[in-house]
């Protein structure tokens, strides 16, 4: 199914930049920004850049993959949990998938993450590659 | 409100069922619950559906369904929660008998998977992820699951052999049911030695795509009691909600929605998940059914692999779960498995389950906990013999 | 003068070897390793491209800088033959991913493999001019060589990125000199995956003159002789023509070494001269002055004179450095993975 180009651009903020909603009262971040507090009901926040370095939550091996990634196949999801204590899931990139483990080490990268076939527009956002320096 | 009650179920031989369409499906099954109950008309309809529009491009399925099932002008309404889709139209149509709208009414629930592309079909059943956080990045629902099934494995030491468990006892309780999709035994080893999806989880963890529909009638124990069929009533249901992306939950190893869902739900009933003999529970992947029953308080958190090894699950087991053979055996046509869990619990409480899966002891009260997406959603009821 | 506030680079991790293509198409390895003087090449994997290597270079110029605000910068120019779309810029992708925009002027360069230096040159203007604080200069590239000819065993992947401006600088920039003629020594045409070239005729006539002319302009407008430079940065389609070009010129092995990637890095084309520049000031002392002159077909080059500041200590490892990711973390791929990386199997896609 084709992804129409307004849908990736609406979410740059968030998936180029890593911008995150951090509200006033209870001081908690949430990505992606949203405009309620689910805690507090509160709509007062402000903008926050997450950090670029968090560890593995907890992850798969997609071994079967939609045919958009077969060419990644097999590849590493993971949810990682940032310095800040955020946590996000993204695909993992640049590693033996076989050594992908809770507790790893990441850093955010600028990847691409979606083409459609070789006319459409193409989706840019984070991965995680490990930390290794 | 009114006692409720289901009276008359009906579901048709599950699997890939090349020669009915979608409206086919439905229309089989919801005949012959309409039959099976002894019920001259309806006042309502419900159906169940998590994507018709994806699957095979048909939406408007209140209507469709109506107009098929030979009842033109019958108030018709489809109802979505992705998985939990047929378990939503269960409680819609328990709250409009309850409310006094409406005495009887038709819940049912179809989906109709085969007439796609595997990668279509995947797309499709992805959309009750977080699609700009979750499927965007490639997730898949097998991985969602694994990746739950890693944090479970971590916290409490889950082993690859208490996720075998829950799929050969799945597996067995469905060789028993003539209308599953694969009613056969597997093993252990063939559990393990399936084909790997996403790790941890293999093939063999993993419901099918299924073609199929399921329906009951629902009514007041008044009109139940004149149709003079067996009927059972529904004493509790309960609706839960959590986050759609998994990321933002802050324990992978709990599904909070259907922690809800159960609570409202005996809570409504007057009863303890102790008081539950036996239920139907999600097992959309082996990890599902053992977070479930944790979940909800059949098993302390981190003992239900035990459990199910021990054989506490099993048909003969002290809780029986999935006697039907759950989603992994019966298969998993999405919006209709949360109404086959209702028929299942019916048969069982009415001595009416085929094939040697009838548990033992007459039970008198069930539990249906059917769910959608990762979990993000969930529907629980609790049946009692009449 | 303008000069460099930040710097960056970014490679893939992804390396293959020479022998792992020579032995696809029954080509003698030992020959073309002797003759490119070229090992192996980098590899970007499917989810790389022009413009996220850009971005992760200019996030490691942004870490040099010391805090220089986003928006201050007033350009961002990306120069590679390899933009990911024919139309729609590059630039704008990397400078909303680095939160530059929306006051900001873009335009993406092409001018072969000296597209990057360009850049680099044009953004400084707009300093010297006073008409900017800051501009963003990057080049990148994951350049495509056609499967069996020579080009294959160097077209690699890899980006630099600079910050320019004119206070708290790494580097000052003495002199430029651009030196251009028309000249069919490669190309790509419109709608093509693959350039052509002029296979012996590239070099001579081409590079060699080329290099040679801008090169001898600007040590003679700057009154510097080779000697004078720590180091020297050259255009590097192989291993070979720039240590060759340094020695006509008079430098020494020991000036190009630092800078002289292609070895184990292949053409990074756009990339190779500024890519080049990088690793030189990652071991640069302050005072050094240091010599750079790209190449492009087409044909052109641009010569640049650097001076080093007392910065460079302070902020050399803010950031990874260049020859950690060329020597570091690397995996091999092998030629089938390669092909379908870089999109050469023919598939419905």
């Amino acid at each position: 199914m084709t992804m129409f180009s307004s849908r990736s651009w609406r979410e740059y903020p968030q998936r180029y930049r890593l911008e995150a909603s951090k509200f006033k009262k209870s001081g908690k971040t949430y990505f992606p920004p949203r405009s309620i507090d689910p805690e507090t009901g509160d709509t007062e926040q402000e903008m926050v850049v997450l950090p670029d370095t968090g560890k593995i939550v907890t992850y798969t091996i997609i071994r079967v993959a939609p045919g958009m990634w077969g060419d990644q196949s097999p590849y590493a999801i993971a949810i990682a949990e940032l310095t800040d204590g955020t946590k996000l899931m993204a695909q993992m990139t640049d590693v033996d998938v076989e050594t992908v483990k809770i507790g790893m080490e990441v850093r955010v990268e600028f990847r691409r993450i979606q083409t459609e076939g070789d006319a459409g527009v193409i989706s840019y956002g984070y991965k995680f590659v490990p930390k290794w320096y | 409100m009114r006692d409720v009650c289901v009276v008359g179920v009906g579901m048709s031989k599950w699997g890939e069922v090349w020669r009915k369409s979608l409206r086919q499906l439905f229309v089989d099954a919801a005949a012959d619950a309409v039959k099976n109950s002894g019920v001259d008309h309806l006042d309502s309809l419900y159906v169940g559906c998590m994507s018709g529009g994806m699957f095979v491009g048909q939406e408007h399925l209140g209507a469709l369904m109506a107009d098929y099932l030979g009842m033109r002008g019958l108030p018709a309404m489809r109802v979505e929660s992705a998985c939990a889709s047929g378990g939503m139209s269960m409680r819609a149509a328990y709250m409009e008998v309850a409310s006094g709208v409406s005495d009887i009414v038709l819940a049912g629930g179809v989906e109709k998977m085969t007439d796609c592309a595997g990668d279509d079909a995947t797309y499709a059943l992805a959309a009750a992820a977080d699609q700009e956080y979750e499927v965007f990045h490639g997730a898949t629902f097998p991985g969602l699951y694994a990746m739950m099934a890693h944090a479970h494995m971590a916290k409490y030491g889950t082993t690859r052999d208490m996720l075998s468990a829950v799929s050969v006892k799945n597996h067995k309780n469905g060789s028993m049911n003539p209308v599953a999709q694969y009613p056969f035994e597997i093993t252990m080893e063939g559990v393990a030695n399936s084909v790997m999806v996403a790790d941890p989880l293999h093939i063999l963890d993993c419901s099918p795509i299924t073609d199929g529909a399921a329906a009951v009638i629902v009514t007041t124990e008044e009109v139940a009691k004149k149709l003079g069929k067996p009927y059972i009533k529904v004493t509790g249901t309960g609706c839960g909600t959590d986050t759609i992306a998994l990321a933002q939950r802050d324990d992978l190893t709990v599904i909070k929605a259907s922690q809800i869902a159960a609570g409202n739900a005996l809570k409504m009933a007057g009863k303890t998940i102790k008081d539950i003999q036996f239920a139907e529970m999600h097992d959309c992947f082996t990890i599902a059914e053992l977070i479930i029953s944790e979940s909800i308080g059949v098993f302390e958190p981190g003992k239900a692999g035990a459990a199910v090894l021990a054989g506490e699950t099993a048909l003969d087991g002290k809780f029986p779960i999935n006697s039907s053979g759950g989603l992994k055996s019966k298969g998993h046509p999405v919006g209709a498995t949360g109404i086959a869990q209702i028929v299942e619990v019916y048969k069982q409480l009415t001595g009416q389950a085929e094939g040697g899966r009838q548990i033992a002891g007459s039970p008198k009260i069930g539990m249906a906990q059917n769910m959608g997406g990762s979990g993000a959603s969930s529907v629980v009821h609790i049946l009692e013999v009449a | 003068m303008a000069g460099i506030v930040g710097y960056g680079a970014h490679l893939p991790r992804h390396r293959i070897k020479v022998e792992e293509i020579a032995k696809v198409w029954g080509a003698d390895a030992p020959s073309y390793k002797k003759g490119l003087m070229l090992r192996e090449k980098s590899v970007p994997p499917p989810d790389m491209d022009t413009i996220t290597l850009a971005v992760e270079a200019a996030k490691n110029a942004f870490r040099r800088s010391g805090g220089v605000n986003a928006a201050d910068i007033g350009a961002i120019y990306i120069g590679s033959e390899s933009h990911p779309y024919a139309v729609k810029p590059s630039g704008t992708t990397v400078g909303e991913a680095l939160g530059l925009t929306p006051h900001l002027h873009c335009a993406d360069f092409e001018f072969a493999c000296k597209a990057g230096s360009e850049a680099m040159f044009v953004a400084m203007s707009h300093i010297d001019s006073k008409a900017m604080k800051y501009a963003m200069a990057i080049a990148a590239d994951t350049s495509q060589g056609a499967p069996s000819d020579a080009l294959e065993f160097s077209a690699a992947a890899g980006a630099g990125a600079f910050i320019m401006g004119s206070e708290n600088l790494i580097a000052d920039c003495l002199f430029t000199h651009s030196y251009m003629t028309d000249m069919p020594d490669f190309w790509r045409r419109e709608h093509e995956f693959y350039p052509q070239h002029g296979g012996r005729f590239t070099g001579e006539e081409a590079y060699f003159a080329t290099t040679m002319g801008s090169s001898k302009a600007i040590l003679e407008k700057s009154g510097m002789k080779p000697s004078d430079f720590a180091y020297a940065i050259f255009h590097q389609p192989n291993g070979k023509f720039p240590q060759r070009v340094s020695r006509m010129l008079g430098f020494t092995q020991e000036q190009i070494d630092p800078g002289w990637l292609a070895p184990r890095l292949g053409n990074t084309y756009s990339g190779a001269s500024p890519i080049g520049l990088t690793a030189t000031l990652d071991v640069a002392k302050p005072g050094d002055l240091i010599f750079m002159c790209s190449y492009g077909s087409g044909a052109g080059s641009d010569s640049f004179i650097w001076k080093v500041t007392d910065r460079i200590d302070e902020v050399r490892d803010k950031a990874v450095r260049t020859h950690k990711l060329l020597d570091e973390n690397l995996t091999y791929v092998d030629y089938g993975t390669y092909a379908k990386y870089r999109r050469k199997i023919k598939k419905n896609y």
